[in-house]
């Protein structure tokens, strides 16, 4: 089996003992926590102080991507056998303008897809050993990776926060 | 629904993936009835493939027929799919969550029903490539000056981002029916969920994907039903060259797809007992969207005819004479009646919060909203320029058939949607309730 990094895994009934703990665990300088929630939660967010998610440039550079994707097919393409139609010019920018505008959406949408895979990083092809079902339900959870030696104390901090378990991992 | 503090996450899971659970007769009744129109819907289709295109009544005149219209109103409900998950989304309208699911899985659907639409019309379908952006052996590429070519380049991307939007909402779903389930349902919904955890960090590139998702798709929609306007406004032929089209047949989209949610949402709602999530509070909301809809709908209506008659161009007045007169004076007044004085209705509210006269009127708008193209695309062909051009049309059993079976497909679809994935959201419902708290909440 595939090593993992030793660590304690706690599980929480509600979210302000989640919080309290995220808290007492950054005070204790623990900076390597995941916690999981079955909703997003802002105050989880607030607390971890993590950067804003880098999806918005994937946004933005598939978008541009996508107009000059439109652009160039169909300038290119109409220049490529440049035959009068309808007395229109070879490049008819307001018709030409809609095919930019989808290929922004499209590209643009694909973009924030994959910036959401690469960034999150899915797909996972199992789900770590220690994952709580009751996670996609209502359970919180908090796991802190530590070095043997921390773990005891890290145990003792999800414990006198009330976690609901507490479960520890040998790497 | 979030003023109901009895609801907590825990019910809410359990709730929603019990319509999952193994349906019961009247589900597979129904499966059977949609799967057996569907059949005949598919046999009139090999039928036309095999005799030619002549089975189908379009001929000159009157070219595009019910086809057309099919495709234009498929379009069209799909439209409120994406009005209600991305649109009320960007405005934060709390009320769309428990009922946002179902309508983007109604816009997906109702896409893929109508992308069928041009490729029956082709007849030959086997060339559908064509229509497609690759060089020829002559290099020959389409024209994108052309319609048509923006109608492809618009209805894909509009599938692909809707499809993209209804997969990322459903995936913290999915995990939670992977973690309830066992076997090899276990493990199709693992390959689905990604690996889905509802980690701190899955949260946050999620939500900030799922908000430019939804600002994407917002002009996108109003994009999509703007092009397929203009595949008819962009030509001279009287009744369809007006500026109006594009916001008119946005407005007009929105109006059926509207209707198209209460008469799903009303089923929906009675057999997977989901009075405490898909409320009265949201008929209500629906049906008032629905009057601001329907008004533009009329004063669209009202605007066509004032300008063909400001105009003073003998060829509009006789088209809009022709539509409130002529052959199709009957589907004519079934447009305005259903799509612009029923609505109306729902000014009452006692129309807008009984059940019964909630679906009826829906049902009435979407009979409203099919004819409504149908005049449009018809009327216009059959009484063009030319008087000895002039023709009437008539649909055959082919294209009856098949437009059967296109409402069977997207019937099928649902159905088998509902009892496959979560129809309503199951995060973004818990999201809006208080989450557990010890000191305090629920």
């Amino acid at each position: 089996m595939k090593k993992t990094p030793s660590g304690v895994l706690g599980v929480f009934s509600h979210l302000d003992s989640t919080l309290k703990a995220i808290e007492k665990l950054k005070e204790e300088g623990y900076k390597d926590l995941r916690v999981h929630s079955p909703v997003p939660s802002h105050e989880i967010e607030k607390l971890l102080e993590k950067k804003v998610s880098p999806v918005r440039v994937f946004a933005l550079f598939g978008a541009i991507l996508g107009a000059v994707s439109g652009a160039l097919l169909t300038t290119a393409t109409a220049l490529s056998w440049p035959l009068i139609t309808g007395g229109k010019p070879i490049i008819s920018i307001p018709p030409f303008l809609i095919i930019v505008f989808e290929l922004t959406i499209l590209f643009g949408g694909i973009a924030v897809f994959l910036g959401v895979l690469l960034n999150a990083r899915l797909p996972k092809i199992s789900l770590y050993h220690m994952y709580e079902p009751g996670f996609s339900e209502d359970l919180f959870g908090i796991f802190v990776s530590c070095e043997k030696e921390q773990c005891n104390s890290v145990e003792e901090i999800l414990r006198s926060s009330d976690a609901k378990e507490v479960r520890s991992e040998e790497g | 629904m979030e003023e109901n503090q009895e609801i907590t996450y825990g019910k809410v899971n359990r709730d929603i993936l019990k319509t999952l659970e193994k349906p019961g007769k009247i589900y597979y009744i129904l499966l059977l009835i949609t799967l057996s129109v569907l059949g005949l819907g598919f046999f009139a289709w090999m039928y036309q493939i095999v005799k030619g295109i002549g089975v189908a009544g379009i001929t000159h005149p009157v070219k595009w027929g019910i086809y057309i219209t099919n495709f234009v109103f498929w379009v069209g409900i799909a439209h409120s799919g994406t009005l209600i998950s991305a649109i009320l989304y960007l405005f934060g309208a709390k009320w769309r969550t428990s009922i946002y699911r179902s309508a983007e899985a109604m816009t997906v659907i109702a896409i893929m029903t109508a992308g069928l639409f041009p490729l029956v019309h082709l007849g030959r379908v086997w060339y559908f490539y064509y229509l497609l952006p690759y060089p020829d052996p002559k290099l020959l590429w389409p024209n994108f000056r052309s319609p048509l070519i923006w109608d492809v380049f618009a209805v894909t991307t509009y599938f692909i981002i809707s499809f993209i939007f209804l997969y990322m909402g459903l995936l913290p779903d999915i995990a939670a029916v992977r973690d309830r389930s066992t076997g090899i349902r276990k493990k199709i919904y693992s390959l689905l969920s990604m690996g889905w955890t509802g980690t701190d960090r899955e949260w946050r590139h999620h939500s900030s994907a799922y908000l430019f998702l939804a600002a994407m798709a917002t002009p996108l929609v109003i994009s999509v039903h703007s092009v397929v306007s203009w595949d008819f406004a962009m030509s001279i032929v009287p009744g369809w060259h007006s500026t109006i089209f594009a916001p008119y047949f946005v407005a007009g989209a929105i109006h059926s797809g509207l209707a198209m949610v209460i008469m799903i949402l009303i089923p929906l709602r009675k057999f997977f007992n989901l009075k405490d999530y898909i409320t009265q509070r949201h008929f209500e909301n629906l049906a008032k969207v629905i009057i601001f809809t329907g008004l533009i709908v009329a004063y669209s209506y009202a605007t066509e005819f004032f300008i063909a008659w400001y105009s003073h161009n003998t060829y509009e007045h006789e088209i809009f004479k022709y539509r409130v007169f002529g052959d199709y004076a009957l589907e004519f007044w079934i447009m305005i009646i259903f799509n612009t004085m029923v609505p109306l209705l729902f000014f009452f509210k006692k129309m807008r919060t009984n059940i019964v006269s909630l679906f009826v009127i829906a049902f009435l708008i979407n009979i409203g909203m099919w004819f409504e193209r149908f005049v449009i695309i018809v009327t216009s062909i059959a009484h063009e320029y030319m008087p000895f051009a002039w023709g009437t049309y008539k649909p055959t059993w082919v294209e009856l058939s098949i437009t059967a079976g296109s409402f069977a497909m997207f019937a099928l679809l649902f159905l088998l949607f509902v009892k496959v994935l979560p129809s309503v959201a199951i995060s973004e419902v818990k999201e809006q309730l208080k989450p557990p708290k010890k000191g305090g909440g629920v």
